[in-house]
């Protein structure tokens, strides 16, 4: 998290300050659903909000003083908020989910 | 701070052409589901990616800070009454949130933490950096905020009075920096390429290396 000031002395633009912001392109593509939904009306993003915050809290509550992985929790936030508002069902997901896992490797898309 | 289980999930990234982590296809799996049901296209989720990766990143808020250093009637109306002044710059991506800059001075410094979750200036600074989300700085920042900033790299004087700001649902905070000496001759364009995203976050002053060098 240290600041590279030759860098930004070469005239690079502040985006990132050369620090990645997702870990893996599934977070980036969870980040842009979620967003997207909410700007669609789907549900307030303080509704996701709070989705996430009782995510986290419960993550800290059952493991206290340890690091966690924050997309899974947004993820996890998600599905809460969709499944909440008759969107999309666990158990349809899991079914899809499940038959993605299983898909032969090397699969096309 | 950093997950110890980070290095592994990049070793997997890079060594399979598909990633098969279980919340990367639950997150595949999410997707299809939402297009199948007509709610939402691929290209469109690559819009929103690219727009807060992209357009809507830290630069924004640079270019608040360098015209709050070269106008002093801005620099009021900005900490008069943030989320009016930056509308001056008709910035793209949508926050409804309530802005507070909030300047940094001589014996005072400012620093921004979410400690429920991760709320975050996204207009003026684009996404949260991985350590904003952290809990060890969530909780820490506010413990013992002079000992964590000195570890990331920003020692402060004993005199400096330190003040964290808890963003939440309704108030989102930006920190001014203050300008660094030697950048007097500097136009406001070029201001702002000195400005960095963690200097509005409050964890890191700014220098200017170039003006250094004379």
């Amino acid at each position: 998290m240290s600041i590279d000031h030759e860098l930004l002395g070469g005239g690079a633009p502040p985006l990132v300050n050369g620090e990645l912001l997702f870990d893996e392109p599934w977070q980036s593509r969870v980040f842009g659903i979620a967003r997207l939904l909410s700007e669609q009306g789907l549900y307030d993003w303080d509704d996701f909000r709070d989705s996430l915050i009782k995510r986290i809290q419960a993550w800290e509550n059952a493991n206290p003083g340890a690091g966690y992985h924050y997309y899974p929790l947004f993820l996890d936030a998600l599905t809460d908020t969709l499944e909440s508002r008759g969107i999309l069902g666990s158990e349809e997901l899991l079914a899809t989910q499940l038959a993605f896992a299983n898909r032969p490797a090397g699969h096309d898309h | 701070m950093a997950d110890k289980h980070e290095d592994h999930q990049h070793a997997q990234t890079h060594n399979h052409q598909h990633d098969t982590s279980p919340q990367a296809i639950r997150a595949e799996a999410l997707e299809a589901l939402l297009i199948e049901k007509g709610l939402l296209k691929a290209s469109e989720v690559d819009d929103v990616i690219v727009q807060y990766e992209e357009r809507v990143g830290p630069m924004n808020g640079a270019r608040v800070v360098a015209r709050a250093w070269k106008d002093p009637a801005f620099r009021e109306r900005l900490l008069a009454d943030g989320t009016a002044a930056i509308e001056e710059f008709s910035f793209e991506g949508g926050q409804t949130e309530k802005l507070v800059v909030v300047a940094n001075g001589p014996n005072i410094h400012h620093v921004v933490v979410c400690t429920l979750c991760s709320c975050y200036p996204w207009a003026v600074l684009g996404l949260p950096p991985k350590w904003y989300k952290d809990p060890a700085y969530r909780s820490r920042i506010v413990r013992e905020p002079r000992k964590l900033l000195g570890e990331m790299g920003l020692e402060l004087p004993a005199e400096t009075n330190i003040n964290v700001w808890d963003s939440s649902a309704e108030v989102r905070y930006m920190v001014l920096p203050e300008r660094p000496e030697g950048t007097e001759a500097l136009s406001e364009e070029e201001l702002a390429l000195i400005v960095t995203r963690d200097a509005m976050i409050g964890v890191a002053h700014l220098q200017h290396k170039a003006m250094e060098k004379r």
